[in-house]
């Protein structure tokens, strides 16, 4: 595997030399190798989004490096759109930034700006939006004729369209009902098993970065805290809750369990893998307790 | 940025002049508009640079913001200044093609120049010091007489006061917005000018999109609270004048007696 992001003592601060300096992001170091389906967590104003703003070049960094492939995006400034391409990003609650007539106009925006025409920009736009699920008689109608969760998967899909290495998706499934956060969760999973290419997911729902995450990265008051794969982070749930943050409800119910004295494994992070561990002990026992 | 316009801010220092009254403040600031422009000679224009160099110390906020919100009208200081100062009158001192540099010119332009910046000084102070509540209050009182010729006086006010509330979030859309479009390749610093206002066109429509559904947010939210109009409407906050705002009326007529005393025993510069 190859690392595809590096980051080199990184940091942010916001309104330099006023009253109103703020640090946001503080010497942040990490690599991040291709393919890799990384989940972003710390609670609001921890540094997540500024951090995330800087992987693509929105931001550029007070301090420190954000290296693709090993070079340093800020080389050439006036070539940080092509980093723009290469790193994806949906901001929180994308569906505002919907303007065209079509929603087939609006997801094209993006493959248009890189330069792609005719048959491969359709191509583009028809792939990314049976990625997102968007219905194909959806493309023709008006972006602000769709109910929200049809704006935010046509949201989505105007920035997979742009084929990027990494996609970062801040929070992708707030203010989505129950079955909307479900699919909408596994069809970015399926993305990322069919592409291979890297995911950043920033999420406040535990349960679905437990789900879907090899590793984490944990923020803390711009600081990284952890960074680590899903199970040694969430094995460690005293030292969230010292972020604010919490360990997958299920994971602490075994975790309980354990303490009691049960023989369940370690580090179950979801309701299916609680079942298959849960059911031999009910098998052998008759019953839990 | 978007973000980095100060003028029409608001700083809660708690200076002098954020406890005045927000209606003495702004007929102070209309005749301080006023004798800025009767200033003729070189004392009356140093007496009102001087009042108003004495407001910015008493405002207790810092230099830099009064230098940012200079920086947004510092073209338009040059250009009236140049005009200025090419086309007085009287003897000229330099001359080359149609330019033509006359000690009139050179005086004028100065003024102007004056003028401008303690204008903007001035109003900037005024904003600063002043939250928008407290601005639309008092323009609310003060243009109460109006309502003998039937003009809505409450809801120009509480136009204003909703206006003035979703500048920052406005901007603070454009930003986000602006950044959404970036990240998906979108081209704001190159190209000519057709090019740049077309690009505008991905940030325009998704801004207008979300002020309207602003509108109708805070129009359902303010029926929910039962708002109908002014009629009956009482305040929370009471306005009342005190000894510090006679004497502050006090001191800007000292300036305006001044500055007209000046005027009468001087002769005019310009």
């Amino acid at each position: 595997m190859s690392c595809v992001l590096e980051l080199k003592n990184l940091g942010f601060v916001y309104g330099k030399d006023t009253p109103f300096e703020k640090k946001a992001v503080d010497n942040v170091s990490l690599q991040i190798e291709a393919g890799e389906f990384i989940g972003v967590i710390g609670h609001t104003g921890s540094g997540k989004s500024t951090l995330m703003q800087m992987l693509n070049g929105l931001m550029r960094p007070t301090a420190g490096q954000v290296l693709l492939d090993g070079r340093d995006i800020w080389e050439n400034p006036k070539k940080i759109r092509e980093v723009r391409f290469r790193v994806g990003m949906v901001f929180q609650y994308p569906e505002y930034q919907l303007f065209e007539e079509t929603v087939a106009k609006d997801i094209a925006f993006g493959p248009q700006n890189q330069g792609k025409q005719g048959e491969e920009l359709n191509k583009a736009v028809q792939s990314a939006a049976a990625f997102t699920g968007l219905k194909p008689e959806l493309l023709g109608k008006s972006p602000f004729d769709l109910s929200g969760g049809e704006k935010r998967r046509a949201a989505i899909a105007g920035v997979i369209a742009m084929n990027p290495e990494v996609l970062v998706l801040d929070e992708p499934t707030a203010g989505l009902d129950p079955m909307g956060r479900e699919v909408l969760l596994s069809q970015i999973v399926r993305y990322h098993k069919e592409r291979h290419n890297t995911i950043l997911l920033v999420s406040h729902t535990m349960e679905d970065i437990a789900r879907v995450a090899d590793r984490i990265m944990v923020m803390n008051k711009g600081k990284l805290e952890m960074f680590a794969p899903t199970k040694e982070v969430f094995s460690r749930g005293a030292e969230l809750e010292r972020f604010g943050l919490k360990v997958p409800q299920i994971t602490k119910i075994m975790q309980q369990l354990r303490q009691k004295g049960f023989s369940v494994p370690e580090g179950v992070l979801t309701v299916d893998e609680a079942f298959e561990a849960l059911l031999p002990l009910l098998k052998k026992e008759g019953r839990l307790w | 940025m978007v973000r980095d316009v100060s003028f029409g801010q608001y700083f809660p220092t708690k200076s002098v002049l954020h406890r005045l009254d927000p209606r003495g403040k702004i007929l102070m600031f209309i005749a301080y508009i006023v004798i800025i422009f009767c200033t003729f000679n070189y004392v009356s224009l140093g007496i009102t640079a001087a009042f108003t160099l004495a407001f910015l110390v008493l405002s207790k906020i810092s230099p830099k913001f009064y230098f940012k919100s200079l920086k947004v009208i510092l073209i338009i200081v040059i250009l009236t200044s140049l005009l200025n100062l090419f086309y007085g009158s009287g003897e000229p001192l330099w001359q080359w093609w149609i330019f033509r540099i006359t000690l009139n010119g050179i005086h004028r332009a100065v003024f102007v120049t004056v003028r401008i910046i303690c204008l903007i000084l001035a109003s900037s102070c005024l904003t600063f010091t002043t939250s928008p509540t407290e601005l639309t209050d008092a323009i609310e009182r003060l243009m109460k007489p109006l309502k003998v010729v039937h003009f809505p006086v409450h809801e120009v006010a509480m136009m204003m006061s909703l206006a003035l509330r979703f500048v920052p979030t406005l901007l603070e859309e454009t930003d986000k917005i602006m950044q959404a479009q970036k990240a998906r390749g979108a081209d704001m610093e190159s190209g000519n000018l057709i090019k740049r206002v077309k690009a505008l066109v991905p940030i325009l429509i998704p801004l207008f999109v979300s002020a309207f559904r602003r509108a109708y947010d805070v129009a359902t939210a303010m029926e929910c609270r039962c708002y109908r109009g002014g009629a009956g409407r009482t305040r929370m906050k009471q306005i009342h004048l005190s000894a510090r705002d006679f004497i502050a009326f006090a001191l800007t007529a000292l300036m305006i007696g001044g500055v007209i005393v000046c005027n009468i025993l001087l002769t005019a510069t310009i």
